[in-house]
């Protein structure tokens, strides 16, 4: 029966069993191979610092920077910087991700509004984010909603472009099969756009996220008296490597592990895509 | 129950697809168009399938004019189309939605035994083969319970013994289907013509217009191999080649 496999299988079609009752598999511990280079990174830096071979006052050991995070945790001021930074980088990322959502799938899916909007909004989207800044402050002045405004500027555009390129590019045969169903605007926007939007959405939604990470470090810089991007400030200021380390790691642990949950999200509501990232997995 | 007068399609950039089609399909017939490609066969079968407007002539379903797509209208493409989100069982479902639950279970389940996919109801289309896959979509068209199935080259992307097995199965369902559906299919393949259809209607193309319309009178279940089969497939062979010699 060898022969009855035929020309179109994308994959090896399940035996029935395994089809019907998918729990997938747990998937197999592997050693984590991108951990080792980091490790011998910062174990030679340890060394290097401990022997006085790094100038203490420019690049402070591993070790000490995470004494500063540690007495940092213990006064509760590092708990306060987080949540400002936290706080402000998802009020940005709500505010520029719902709005990019709604004129990204306006513009996506009716001609008429992409014609009447798009030309403005990639014009828009060509000056470079941080020449809003001064704008921004002259505007709403230095404190929370300048910075919110100016971080949901940088979620805006990807956001934006992820849905309404997801939009256009949603298959026509697929649309078709809707209209023969004779699904209303509402029901095929739901039953096809919708899903078949998902995968742009979510990258989109990853960029926004990225982009919304860096603009608070510059909204923080450009005056904040708490928040991440202060202790950067504070610790150039006041000539502390270690503070300015410590909240650069910071910065990296809380933009990995948001970026972690959205993909986490994305990839359980695209479990049925057929991607070579899936199907490698 | 199907009635096309006159139907002439000329799209946008000033084509003409189509010119003054006529043909009356008897409810529970099959008939095939049959011609080379390009020759407005698909745009024929989109315009009874509400997809696309005439640009002249009608279309009457039961005497009622047709101008988007209908209920009462199945359609079955040249590819699966499966929405790759949905499980098989949730694609089979997809044009029954507005009926009640229960009603939804019931057929979506026997539809899926007739096609022999039930093992199959949770997995993903991005799980099946083609042919597989192209069953799906089938058990799509037939969950809605059509009175006129359209099929655009259902099976042109399946091998032969796919192909083979895929159009017995079908013959199988509408010989078992109360009321019995009418069909109407587009197709390059003769003997995919031959096997399934009570007419034969041979389209030349440039404007696409009919030729011939063949009955075939050749019992059922029929034998691809037997020499009546192979003369009527000279037959038609002969009707798509005078148009070739022309061109």
């Amino acid at each position: 029966m060898f022969f009855m496999a035929d020309s179109l299988t994308l994959t090896t079609p399940l035996p029935p069993a395994q089809a019907t009752n998918a729990p997938r598999p747990a998937r197999r511990w592997q050693w984590p191979l991108g951990a080792v280079l980091p490790l011998l990174l910062l174990g030679a830096w340890e060394v290097l610092a401990r022997v006085g071979a790094l100038p203490p006052n420019l690049l402070p050991a591993p070790t000490k920077v995470l004494a500063t995070i540690g007495v940092l945790a213990r006064t509760g001021e590092l708990w306060q910087h987080l949540g400002i930074t936290l706080g402000r980088v998802a009020l940005g990322f709500g505010l520029g991700g719902a709005l990019g959502t709604v004129l990204g799938a306006l513009t996506g899916y009716l001609p008429l509004m992409r014609r009447l909007l798009d030309p403005l909004l990639q014009g828009l989207r060509n000056i470079p984010s941080l020449a809003w800044v001064p704008l921004f402050i002259l505007w709403m002045g230095i404190y929370e909603t300048s910075k919110v405004v100016l971080i949901a500027v940088g979620v805006f555009f990807p956001v934006y472009l992820g849905v309404m390129s997801g939009i256009q590019n949603v298959d026509r045969k697929l649309v078709e099969v809707g209209r023969v169903y004779r699904l209303s605007g509402l029901a095929l926007v739901r039953r096809v756009f919708l899903p078949a939007t998902l995968p742009a959405y979510f990258v989109g939604l990853r960029n926004g996220l990225g982009l919304g990470w860096m603009f608070v470090v510059a909204a923080e810089i450009m005056g904040a008296n708490k928040g991440l991007g202060f202790l950067l400030i504070d610790g150039q200021m006041t000539g502390r490597p270690q503070t300015i380390l410590a909240s650069i790691l910071l910065f990296a642990v809380l933009g990995r592990c948001t970026d972690a949950l959205l993909t986490q999200l994305g990839r359980r509501l695209l479990r049925w895509q057929d991607t070579h990232g899936t199907n490698a997995s | 129950m199907l009635q096309l007068s006159h139907i002439g399609k000329q799209f946008d950039g000033g084509l003409v697809a189509l010119a003054n089609i006529c043909l009356h399909l008897q409810a529970g017939e099959i008939v095939t168009l049959v011609g080379a490609s390009g020759c407005g066969k698909s745009t024929l079968l989109r315009i009874v399938a509400g997809l696309e407007r005439p640009s002249t002539g009608r279309v009457l379903l039961e005497g009622e004019p047709l101008t988007a797509p209908h209920p009462a209208v199945g359609v079955i493409f040249q590819e699966p189309r499966l929405m790759p989100w949905l499980t098989v069982r949730d694609n089979v479902r997809f044009g029954i939605m507005h009926l009640p639950a229960a009603e939804q279970a019931s057929r979506t389940a026997a539809v899926l035994e007739r096609v022999g996919l039930t093992a199959f109801a949770e997995a993903l289309p991005r799980q099946l083969s083609g042919g597989m896959a192209q069953r799906v979509a089938i058990a799509r068209a037939l969950v809605a319970q059509p009175a006129l199935l359209l099929l655009d080259e259902p099976f042109s992307a399946l091998d032969p013994f796919t192909k083979t097995k895929l159009q017995d199965h079908l013959l199988d369902i509408w010989a078992d289907t109360r009321p019995t559906p009418t069909l109407l299919l587009v197709t390059h393949d003769v003997e995919e013509a031959l096997v399934l259809s009570d007419r034969v209607v041979v389209l030349h193309g440039h404007p696409g217009r009919i030729n011939q319309t063949l009955t075939i009178d050749l019992p059922r279940p029929r034998r691809r191999t037997c020499p009546e089969f192979q003369a009527w497939k000279q037959r038609v062979l002969d009707a798509l080649e005078t148009e070739v010699v022309g061109v």
